[in-house]
């Protein structure tokens, strides 16, 4: 493969550059239409309570409502039809019930019903004017108590999947999986040092700053537009139209530009409910989400308990690692847990290992993707243990890394080899690093180190390219842009068709204008749609070479076509000139293509940090942070070293102040970006990256998705340095100020409370 | 939120009118407390009457025999930006550049954070160690009080229904003397102090002969320690003395433990916070250069 490219690797500006700066993007809170009615939720103020009676009559009475609705007035469907959430599926009962409760609420902010009126205020006001009755029940809201028996059940007919085997048990243990290579009792056999240690994190929320929308148009001839801020609009045709039991065909879904979304905007939540309303009252209807519904009722990351193990021999060789992993699903089985036993290890080749997961439902919102899920969780833990193992060994934690670390053809836990991966290429890359060879120098401060990894995934995309008389080409596609992958996907077909990204123009279209397309996650987008992207171009370069064939009166066959020139027998014509003739040539060029690709390159990123920690207050500042991240190929470097950084900032969050802060009775207490802590431009040095391009041997270009990996090693290095910083360990975050000085306090080494 | 009906008189007669007439009604500076109040429902008004638009509350005078008049409504950027009140109170306007951000600051009012009541309002302690004064107007009088005495409990304040508070009243600064608010955020913008201290002294000899300390965010309201400063008068400037009146400070604190700190945790913070904003007004007293954090 050539890696002499003319468009890949160059920054060219964003093809939605100039509407998202100048405010003209139109994002779902935007769509105004005649007729539009408004939509309000009524949620549930208990997070564990049986709905005894809903009285809506008094809110239906009220002056300016057109219409209440309740779970009753779903279709009676089979609830245990599985629907495809867009990266796994899920029973219908499950789905239909997060989107307006059946007969118990599971958590608070639990939608129980809606009500549409002329304006947000009148629906605000109505429905606080329904009667709900409830039996409140026992909250369980932490997996450890979930999972003790006596506990509360949220679901009395939820029967634990024990190691692949469906059992008769009733608990809220939806699933017990497990992993085994090797001989555990051995592995541990030959240790000479052996580290274990248990690990607590907190609840965390994407924190997107655009609220969910939807707004949902039922009309006459039966057939439902939806209008929404969503990563996968076939995803939410799909789950609409199940919830609603109506053909998929019926239903038109137009992504609107995208406010942040980092796996919290595949689930639908307002989608059905706007579109029940809108069928009762013959009016559009527009549902926004308040912020405190955003983080009280969509899906954060999991809290997770987790205990780690590993030994290894004096020389730094591992020689086995188990781990067991309770996560939190939230109301609804699917806590992520599955990723998280498959990453915990990845980043090693180890002999002996043993994982146990547990996928727990607490009276906590259901829990939905956040980049790389369950990897940043399980990478705090096993990071946090080897960085010790390394103290314990006296080598450095690179290298005690490098000696361990999986390359191609390493076995995993759950079962895979890997092909080529850049695991080796990274961590030289970190130890290479200006970063790393820095001192660091000075009192209180700390350096860490750790790795994480994230498959990626491919799943369906398509792409239509429509070749213009000028020789631009429109590119038609159905991915969500929410990082740049207008461009991203554009600049592979420019690459194929030899043009510049500028001249070929993507739009984002509703999902009767484009073949199927999974959604925008598991950072596939620019690995599946831009392969999609490739295809395409490469069906238009063979059009085209029969329209040049048609010029000259040769072959097909005998055109060739190499860098946006076609030429055959001395002839030479470029791509823009023969643009120009696909009229008299044939009529309009269209090249189309479906794609499904396998070969999804995973990625290994890792994280360098320096912290100065203030021995008075608890309070962390990160000084200096570097994301090394091996992204196969970056076709827009700038926008690769974007998601570096933000998956990065993002972990920053995670690891010192984000969390959900939970009264005993389930309440979110800080359920606003007030006092939920996502870092400010303030709080985060300017992050350093370093792009390691080991090509995925499965595309065309060598890309491996980039969104993710990058999230999943900050929380561990951040602990790391902590840990150097103040000679204590940290297993519990968010590591935020009062969690810091109780440690330091603990620890006596500090002045007790002055 | 509920629909309201908004005014916006010119004069203070107007206002104290329609304030009267409509006893329900919200007054509104920067909007800043009020309308996230309003939305979030823990408020509710048929009449939101705005007084921005009155000049008395827009005043800002400054003369050295009588001190320093800011208007109630006047926004903490125009605070910052001006030459007397950077000149004369730097740590009032360094505590008007901390409040929110940029575009906060560009409607936020002191007046506002004071009326508020609120807890963890950061400038109010500092109003309180300046020995800032109210001027309180109602249609049947006006009157004055200390900013100590203003706030009573979370979102209550002294002032009766009717009322509104026109100006603050700083006294003019004192040779040797110096004034800091330090407040600690997990966060270093946009956040909410988990405990906050200000302080003013004046120095002499190389003692203090005067001191206020007022702390934030560790008791129902804004907490006003006389026997912390007092116990600096007369003494020498030194680690002893400065300890000595951070646990004052910290043994008058009740704070209650929250999802931003125990209570262990932000009386800890009381007695690091005073420490470090008493060096802060001494090296300021002493004509050093000042320390921003
Ligand atoms: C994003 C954000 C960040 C913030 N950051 C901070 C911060 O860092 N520190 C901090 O302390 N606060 C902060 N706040 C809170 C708020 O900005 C401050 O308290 C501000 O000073 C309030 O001033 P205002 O003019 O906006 O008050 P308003 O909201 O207009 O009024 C506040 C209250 O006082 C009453 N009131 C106002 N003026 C008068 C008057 N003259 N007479 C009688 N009653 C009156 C109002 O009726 C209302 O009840 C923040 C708020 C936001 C939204």
């Amino acid at each position: 493969m050539s890696t002499q490219y003319s468009v890949i690797g160059t920054r060219p500006i964003r093809h939605d550059g100039a509407d998202k700066v100048t405010g003209r993007a139109l994002y779902g809170a935007d769509v105004q239409m005649a007729g539009l009615l408004h939509g309000f939720i009524l949620r549930s103020p208990h997070a564990h309570a049986r709905i005894l009676s809903i009285d809506t009559s008094k809110a239906a009475a009220f002056p300016g409502v057109k219409a209440v609705i309740t779970t009753h007035d779903f279709p009676a469907v089979d609830g245990n039809k599985m629907v495809d959430l867009g990266e796994g599926d899920t029973p219908l009962s499950y789905a239909r019930g997060n989107v307006l409760a059946g007969d118990k609420v599971l958590y608070r902010g639990h939608a129980v019903a809606a009500v549409a009126a002329v304006n947000a205020h009148v629906a605000e006001e109505a429905a606080g004017l329904i009667e709900v009755v409830y039996e409140v029940l026992p909250c369980v809201l932490h997996a450890v108590d979930a999972m003790r028996s006596g506990a509360p059940l949220l679901h009395e007919d939820l029967r634990t999947t024990e190691l692949g085997e469906a059992t008769t048990t009733i608990s809220n243990i939806a699933q017990h999986i497990r992993q085994s290579k090797g001989d555990i009792e051995a592995g541990f056999a030959l240790a000479d040092v052996i580290v274990e240690r248990e690990f607590h994190t907190s609840t965390v929320h994407q924190g997107y700053i655009e609220p969910h929308n939807a707004t949902a148009l039922w009309n006459n001839d039966g057939r439902i537009s939806i209008w929404c801020s969503t990563q996968g609009s076939f995803v939410v045709r799909d789950c609409t139209a199940a919830i609603l039991d109506i053909p998929v065909s019926q239903i038109k879904v137009t992504p609107m530009e995208i406010g942040g979304g980092f796996g919290g905007k595949i689930p639908v939540y307002l989608e059905p409910v706007a579109a029940l309303l809108s069928k009762k009252t013959g009016r559009p209807v527009k549902i926004v989400m308040p912020r405190q519904a955003v983080f009280e009722a969509t899906g954060p990351t999991p809290g997770s308990y987790m205990k780690v193990k590993v030994g290894a021999k004096k020389d730094g060789s591992i020689v086995a690692a188990q781990a067991y992993l309770a996560f939190e699903a939230g109301a609804y089985p699917g806590a992520m847990v599955v990723p998280a036993s498959m990453t915990v290890f990845a980043a090693y080749d180890i002999a002996n290992a043993l994982v146990d997961g547990y996928d727990v439902v607490v009276n906590k919102p259901s829990t939905a993707a956040y980049r790389a899920p369950g990897a940043p969780n399980a990478a705090f833990a096993m990071e946090s243990v080897v960085d010790e193992l390394a103290l314990k060994l006296g080598i450095d934690p690179l290298d005690l890394r490098l000696r361990n670390a999986a390359k191609e053809g390493t076995r995993r836990v759950d079962g895979p080899r890997f092909p080529r991966i850049g695991c080796v290429e990274v961590l030289e890359a970190m130890k290479n690093s200006p970063h790393y060879q820095s001192p660091l120098g000075g009192p209180n401060r700390g350096r860490g180190v750790a790795i994480g990894f994230w498959f990626n995934i491919g799943l369906p995309s398509s792409c239509t390219l429509n070749v213009c008389a000028d020789g631009n080409v429109n590119l038609i596609e159905g991915s969500t842009d929410i990082g740049g992958s207008r461009a991203s996907i554009a600049m592979q077909a420019a690459e194929v068709l030899g043009l510049a990204a500028e001249e070929i123009h993507p739009t984002v279209v509703d999902t009767d204008s484009i073949g199927y397309t999974g959604v925008t996650g598991g950072s596939r987008t620019t690995f599946a749609t831009g392969w999609a992207a490739y295809e395409a171009a490469q069906d238009v370069v063979r059009q085209m070479k029969e329209r040049a064939a048609k010029l000259w009166d040769v072959k097909p066959e005998a055109v060739e076509a190499s860098g946006g020139v076609y030429k055959s027998n001395g002839n030479s014509i470029g791509f823009k000139e023969l643009a120009g003739r696909i009229a008299e040539t044939g009529g309009p060029v269209v090249g189309r293509a479906a794609v499904n690709p396998r070969g999804a390159g995973g990625s290994f990123a890792g994280s360098i940090v320096d912290v100065e920690i203030d021995p008075e207050t608890g309070k962390t500042t990160i000084l200096r942070f570097t994301c090394v991240q091996d992204v196969g190929r970056a076709i827009h470097p700038a926008y690769v070293e974007g998601q570096m950084q933000g998956g990065s900032v993002q972990g920053i969050g995670w690891a010192l102040n984000e969390e959900y802060f939970m009264s005993p009775d389930g309440r979110m207490m800080n359920s606003s970006f007030l006092d939920y802590r996502m870092p400010t431009a303030l709080d985060v040095p300017m992050i350093e990256t370093i792009i390691v391009e080991v090509p995925n041997p499965g595309h065309p270009f060598g890309v491996r998705g980039v969104g993710e990996a990058n999230i999943v090693p900050p929380q561990a290095a951040i602990a790391n340095a902590m840990s150097h910083a103040t000679g204590t360990r940290f297993t519990r975050l968010p590591m935020s100020p009062p969690a810091v000085m109780e440690a330091i306090w603990c620890q006596g080494s500090s002045s007790q409370p002055s | 939120m509920k629909w309201f009906e908004y005014e916006a008189p010119t004069t203070l007669a107007d206002a104290l009118a329609i304030l009267d007439a409509n006893p329900g009604a919200c007054l509104l500076a920067g909007g800043t407390d009020l309308l996230v109040q309003l939305r979030a429902g823990r408020k509710q008004t048929d009449l939101v009457l705005d007084i921005k638009r009155i000049p008395e509350l827009n005043e800002i005078s400054f003369d050295s025999a009588s001190g320093l008049t800011l208007g109630a409504a006047v926004c903490c950027a125009e605070a910052y930006e001006h030459p007397l009140v950077k000149q004369h109170y730097p740590a009032l306007a360094e505590v008007a550049s901390i409040i929110g951000g940029t575009q906060i600051q560009g409607r936020a009012s002191i007046g506002g954070n004071l009326c508020n009541a609120a807890p963890s309002a950061d400038a109010v302690p500092l109003l309180i160690a300046l020995g800032a004064v109210c001027r309180v107007v109602g249609i049947h009088g006006e009157r004055e009080l200390p900013v100590e005495d203003f706030c009573l409990a979370p979102g209550q304040n002294a002032m009766n229904p009717g009322e509104l508070l026109v100006s603050l009243r700083f006294p003019a600064p004192l040779p040797a003397s110096g004034a800091h608010y330090l407040r600690f955020i997990p966060r270093n913008e946009m956040d909410i102090a988990v405990a906050g201290v200000g302080v003013s002294v004046t120095l002499e000899n190389g003692a203090f002969k005067a001191a206020r300390i007022a702390l934030a965010s560790v008791a129902p309201k804004p907490l006003f320690v006389p026997a912390a400063g007092d116990s600096l008068k007369g003494k020498p400037v030194s680690a002893e003395s400065l300890d000595a009146a951070a646990q004052l400070a910290k043994a008058a604190a009740s704070p209650i433990s929250d999802m931003r700190g125990t209570v262990e945790y932000r009386r800890h913070l009381c007695a690091v916070l005073t420490r470090r904003a008493l060096e802060a007004a001494v090296r300021q007293a002493l004509g050093q250069a000042q320390e921003t954090r």
